[in-house]
C-alpha cells in the first residue's frame, strides 16, 4: 500500500543526522519535524528569521511576532536565534544548511524541479524555494508519486516553470525512495506492498534498478 | 537632529504619487500598520511597493491594493491575497516576483552601496531571463541588481529618539535590510524611548539609517494562521 503523508514524513526523518541544520518546506515537509529521532540534535531553520523552531504554542499563547515561513504561529527553544531575512538567506546561500526538504509539482531525472507556478492558474510566487534549491547541500523532495489524475510527477522534463535545475538529490514519494544520479532515477526502496512493476508504471522516466529492491522500514 | 515625528500622517507628509516604497514585514508579521493606514487615508496612488508579501484581502498591503493605489509590486510570495491574484492575472497590477533571498539581498545591497551581485538562485528558471550568467566555483550564477526606494517604511519593537532600532522575534524579517535602503527611512515602533535607554550592545539597526521615527498606536498584530498544540 502506498504511504500516507505522515509516513512519507516518517521515512524522510530517517535521512536526518545528528547535528543537522534543516529547512522544512510547507506541507508534508513540515510533518518531518514530528519524527526527529529521540536524542538526535537537529536544528530547524525558518527562512523568515528563526533558527531553532519549537513546537506550536499552547492555546492562548500564540504570538503575532513569532511565526514560521508558512505564517503559522510557532515557539522558540533554548539556544534559538532570531535574525533578519538577508542574514537568513546568507545561511542558506552560504551553504550552512545541511538539508532542505520541499514539495514539488514535478521532478526530472537530472534533478530539475518545478514547484511554484502553474501559468494562467496559480501564481503564488516562489518564496524562498529557488534560493533553497540553488544552495542547500542536500535536497529531498517529498511528494506523491503521481498527480491527482494519475500522471507521473517524476519525469524526463518539467512542463511547468522551473524552480531550479540539477539540484534534487533524493525523492521520497508515497511509492518509493528514489535517488537522482548522474545516470537518472535510481530506485532504492519501495513502499510496503508496492511492487517494482507498479513503481515503473507510475514513473515518467526510466529507473535504474539494481538487484532486489527492499521495502522501506519504519 | 530631530527624527521624532508625531504620527504616521506626519511621517509620510511628503510621500507622493508614483514613488517607490519598501514596506517591511513577512506575511502580516512586523508590518508598519500605522503608515499603511495613513497611506490609505492620504490616497497616494501609482505606488511601486517592494514587500515580501502583499498582505491579505482586508489587511496589510491588501488595504492599498483594494483601493488600487499600487501600480507595481516587487515581492517573493503573494499567495494569501485573492485580490492581488485577480489584479495580477487581469494585468491591472504589474508584478515582479523575486526569489526571497535574492529580494532580501537586493535590498541589503541597496543600503550597503553594492549596485549588483551574483547569486545561484533562479539560474535556469524564468527569473534568469535576460540576466548575465557567470560561473563561480564551478556553478552558474546570475547577476542581480540592488534595490533602493524613495521611502523605506519599517516596524520595530523598540526605538530611541536617535533612530536606533531593536526588533522582536521573527517580526524583524525584511524590516532591518529595508531600513538601510530608503532615501528616507521611517520607523514606527511599539515603544519609543529616550536616547541612552537602549543598550548599545543590543541594537539591531543603528540610527544612522533612520530619518523619522514615531511610536505607533492601536496595533492589531493580526495572525494569519493561528496554530496551537
Amino acid at each position: 500500500m502506498a504511504l500516507d503523508k505522515t509516513q512519507i514524513a516518517q521515512r524522510i526523518a530517517q535521512e536526518l543526522q545528528d547535528g543537522y541544520y534543516v529547512n522544512l518546506g510547507i506541507g508534508i515537509p513540515t510533518l518531518v519535524a514530528n519524527y526527529i529521532p529521540q536524542g538526535m540534535d537537529v536544528v530547524l531553520q525558518s527562512e523568515n528569521g528563526l533558527l531553532g523552531i519549537g513546537p506550536f504554542p499552547e492555546k492562548g499563547k500564540a504570538d503575532a511576532d513569532l511565526i514560521n515561513a508558512g505564517k503559522q504561529t510557532v515557539t522558540y527553544l533554548p539556544g534559538s536565534a532570531f535574525f533578519d531575512s538577508s542574514l537568513s538567506f546568507a545561511m542558506i546561500r552560504g551553504g550552512h544548511i545541511d538539508l532542505t526538504v520541499l514539495g514539488a509539482f514535478e521532478v526530472t531525472e537530472n534533478g530539475d524541479i518545478s514547484s511554484w507556478k502553474i501559468p494562467g492558474k496559480m501564481v503564488k510566487g516562489m518564496g524562498g524555494a529557488m534560493d533553497l534549491v540553488a544552495a542547500a547541500k542536500n535536497i529531498i523532495v517529498a511528494t506523491t508519486h503521481t498527480d491527482r489524475d494519475g500522471n507521473p510527477k517524476l519525469k524526463k522534463k518539467c512542463d511547468l516553470p522551473l524552480t531550479g535545475v540539477n539540484c534534487v538529490k533524493k525523492i521520497v514519494s508515497d511509492m518509493a525512495v528514489i535517488e537522482v544520479t548522474d545516470k537518472g532515477f535510481k530506485l532504492l526502496e519501495r513502499a510496503p506492498g508496492v511492487s517494482v512493476e507498479e513503481i515503473i508504471n507510475a514513473t515518467g522516466a526510466p529507473l535504474i534498478i539494481e538487484g532486489d529492491i527492499p521495502e522501506m522500514k519504519f | 537632529m530631530n527624527k521624532v515625528v508625531k504620527d504616521a500622517m506626519e511621517a509620510i507628509i511628503d510621500l507622493k504619487d508614483d514613488q517607490t516604497l519598501m514596506l517591511g514585514g513577512f506575511g502580516l508579521s512586523g508590518i508598519p500598520e500605522n503608515c499603511i493606514s495613513a497611506m490609505v487615508k492620504k490616497e497616494v496612488k501609482g505606488l511601486t511597493c517592494i514587500s515580501n508579501n502583499a498582505g491579505v484581502d482586508d489587511f496589510g498591503l491588501g488595504l492599498l491594493l483594494k483601493k488600487h493605489q499600487i501600480k507595481k509590486m516587487i515581492s517573493s510570495y503573494v499567495g494569501e491575497n485573492k485580490e492581488f491574484e485577480r489584479q495580477m492575472l487581469s494585468g491591472e497590477l504589474e508584478v515582479e516576483l523575486n526569489p526571497q533571498g535574492t529580494l532580501a539581498e537586493r535590498i541589503r545591497a541597496g543600503g550597503a552601496g553594492i549596485p549588483a551581485f551574483f547569486v545561484p538562485a533562479g539560474y535556469g528558471t524564468e527569473v534568469a531571463e535576460g540576466k548575465e550568467v557567470r560561473e563561480y566555483n564551478g556553478k552558474p550564477h546570475i547577476l542581480e541588481e540592488a534595490l533602493t526606494a524613495d521611502f523605506a517604511i519599517v516596524k520595530a519593537w523598540k526605538g530611541d529618539k536617535a533612530g536606533n532600532l531593536i526588533f522582536r522575534h521573527t517580526a524583524n524579517n525584511f524590516n532591518q535590510p529595508m531600513a538601510m535602503a530608503g532615501k528616507i527611512t521611517i520607523a514606527e515602533v511599539d515603544e519609543l524611548v529616550e536616547v541612552g535607554e537602549l543598550d548599545p550592545n543590543q541594537i539591531h539597526l543603528p540610527g544612522v539609517f533612520v530619518q523619522r521615527i514615531f511610536q505607533g498606536v492601536d496595533y492589531e498584530k493580526r495572525i494569519e494562521f493561528e496554530t496551537t498544540r
